[in-house]
C-alpha cells in the first residue's frame, strides 16, 4: 500500500473517476468546438485510424467480391451489349474529335494564340461528402505535398467540380460549383454571352434529384436560351477556359422583376463516382505554386 | 504456445473490444446504417455487468475516446463522456442486473442505451447539430433485440477464457 503523508493512498471510487473523467472530456469537447486547439491532434490520428478503417471494410469487400463472382452471365451478357453500343458511339465522337482539334489547332496558329490546354492532372479519391449542411463541398486524398494549392480547379469526366479552397499535407477540401458561395466565369458557347454561374446548394426549385446552378442579372434580352451550354470562359484565371459549367434548363420570364430567373443543370456529375480530377493549367496564375517539378506525383 | 490464464482472459476481453469497435465503424449499406446498434455500449454493459472489478468507467471513458478518434467528425471526448456514464451506471446496478430474467434484463439494457444516446443528443443539440428524425433513436431498439445473442456470446467467452 503506498502511503502519501501518512494516508493511504487508494484507488478512486467509480464515482470519482466519472466525475473526473466527464470533466476531463469536457474540457476536451470544449477545446475542440470553440478553439479548434485540437486539429493538429486529428491530422496526426487520420495516419492511425486509416488502417483500422481498412480491416473493418475488409468483410464489406469480401461479400462484394463474391457477389461479384456470382453475377450471373445473363447480367454480364447484358452489359456487354450496352458497353458494346457506348464504345462504338464513343469511337464515333472521338474520330470527330481528333477532326476537330487539329482544325481548332489550325485555326488557333492563323489567329497567333497560345493554345491553352492542360497538360498536368491528378486524379484523387473521394474521402468525404459532408460538411456544413447547406455547403457543397467534398474532400479528396491529395495534399500540398501532391502539389495541390488553394484556387486549383477540379474536373470530372463530364464537366467542372469546382475549385480546391483548402489544402492540407494529404488532403484537400475542394468547394463545388453548386456550393452558394461559389460564383464562376462562364460563356454561354451559342452566344458567346458573358455570364456568371452561382451555386444554390439547392435542388428543390425544379424537383429535381440534384443541385442547380442559376445565372443571375441577365435581362430579358440576354442571348440565352434553353438547351444552351455553359462553358468556363478563363476569366479571372482560375479556370481554363473550355471546360463544360453546365446546360440552361428552365428560364422563368417573371414581368415583375428585372432579371430573368435562368435555371442551370451542372454538367458534372457532382453526387456520383468516387474520384475528383485536379488539373493544373498551363497558365497558372503567377502566385500560385505550381507542381513540384522535380518530384513527379504519383498518378 | 500456451498463454497463462491471466494473459488469456486479457487477450480475450481485448479481443471482444476490439471486434464491438470494428463492428462500430463497419461501412454498412446506407439502408441499414440507421440500424446498427450501439456495438461497443453492448460490450461495455456486459463486461461492467459481468466483470466489474476489470472494467470500468475508465475503460468505458478510453474506448468512447477511441470512437471519438474514428469517427472523426464527433466532438473529441463526447463518446468519452457518454461511454463513462454508461459503465457506471451498469457498474452501480450490477448486482441487480445479474438476478434479472433475461427480458427484463434487454429492457434495462436497452434504457441504459436509451440513456447514452440521450447524452450525445443534448451535447450536439447545444451546438447546434442535434439530430431531427426519428430514426435516431433505432439503436438502442436494435441493443433490445440484439441483447440476448450478445449476453449469451460474451458468457461463452466468459467462460472459456475464465474471466472473473
Amino acid at each position: 500500500m503506498i502511503t502519501v503523508f501518512g494516508y493511504p493512498l487508494r484507488a478512486p471510487s467509480p464515482f470519482a473517476r466519472l466525475v473526473l473523467l466527464s470533466a476531463l472530456s469536457t474540457v476536451l469537447m470544449v477545446l475542440d468546438h470553440r478553439g479548434h486547439y485540437l486539429d493538429g491532434f486529428r491530422s496526426a490520428t487520420t495516419l492511425v485510424i486509416r488502417p483500422v478503417y481498412a480491416v473493418a471494410g475488409l468483410p464489406g469487400e469480401v461479400i462484394e467480391a463474391v457477389s461479384d463472382f456470382f453475377t450471373t452471365s445473363r447480367t454480364l451478357r447484358g452489359e456487354v451489349t450496352v458497353l458494346k453500343d457506348e464504345n462504338r458511339e464513343l469511337k464515333a465522337r472521338t474520330l470527330r474529335y481528333e477532326a476537330v482539334q487539329a482544325e481548332n489547332e489550325r485555326l488557333r496558329q492563323r489567329l497567333d494564340s497560345a493554345v491553352r490546354v492542360s497538360t498536368r492532372h491528378m486524379a484523387a479519391n473521394l474521402i468525404e461528402v459532408a460538411g456544413e449542411p447547406g455547403a457543397r463541398k467534398i474532400v479528396v486524398a491529395r495534399g500540398s505535398r501532391q502539389g495541390i494549392y488553394v484556387g486549383q480547379p477540379a474536373i470530372d469526366a463530364h464537366g467542372v467540380l469546382g475549385q480546391v479552397t483548402q489544402v492540407a499535407a494529404d488532403v484537400s477540401r475542394i468547394t463545388l460549383i453548386t456550393d452558394p458561395g461559389h460564383a464562376i466565369p462562364a460563356l454561354v458557347n451559342r452566344s458567346g454571352l458573358r455570364v456568371l454561374v452561382f451555386g444554390t446548394g439547392d435542388q428543390n426549385t425544379l424537383k429535381v434529384a440534384h443541385d442547380m446552378l442559376k445565372v443571375p442579372y441577365l435581362t430579358a434580352s440576354a442571348d440565352i436560351k434553353p438547351g444552351d451550354l455553359l462553358v468556363t470562359s478563363g476569366m479571372g484565371g482560375t479556370f481554363p477556359p473550355g471546360y463544360p459549367v453546365g446546360v440552361v434548363v428552365k428560364i422563368v420570364h417573371n414581368p415583375n422583376e428585372a432579371f430573368l430567373d435562368v435555371h442551370v443543370r451542372p454538367a458534372a456529375r457532382l453526387s456520383h463516382g468516387t474520384q475528383a480530377i485536379l488539373i493544373w493549367p498551363t497558365r497558372a496564375p503567377l502566385k500560385a505554386p505550381g507542381p513540384p517539378v522535380t518530384k513527379p506525383a504519383k498518378p | 504456445m500456451r498463454l497463462s490464464p491471466d494473459n488469456r482472459a486479457r487477450l480475450l476481453l481485448y479481443g471482444s473490444f476490439a471486434a464491438a469497435i470494428l463492428l462500430a465503424i463497419m461501412p454498412l449499406p446506407s439502408w441499414l446504417e440507421d440500424f446498427r446498434p450501439d456495438w461497443v455500449g453492448l460490450v461495455l454493459i456486459y463486461w461492467c455487468i459481468a466483470a466489474p472489478q476489470r472494467v470500468g468507467v475508465g475503460t468505458g471513458w478510453l474506448l468512447g475516446l477511441i470512437l471519438d478518434i474514428l469517427y472523426g467528425h464527433a466532438l473529441l471526448g463526447l463518446h468519452a463522456l457518454t461511454k463513462a456514464t454508461m459503465a457506471f451506471i451498469a457498474m452501480r446496478l450490477h448486482l441487480q442486473l445479474r438476478m434479472f430474467p433475461r427480458w427484463q434484463q434487454a429492457l434495462a439494457i436497452a434504457v441504459l442505451l436509451f440513456i447514452g444516446q440521450l447524452i450525445v443528443l443534448w451535447v450536439r443539440g447545444a451546438i447546434g447539430q442535434a439530430p431531427k428524425t426519428f430514426s435516431y433513436w433505432t439503436p438502442a431498439i436494435v441493443g433490445l433485440l440484439l441483447w440476448p445473442a450478445v449476453f449469451a456470446v460474451l458468457r461463452n467467452l466468459r467462460r472459456r477464457g475464465d474471466i472473473r
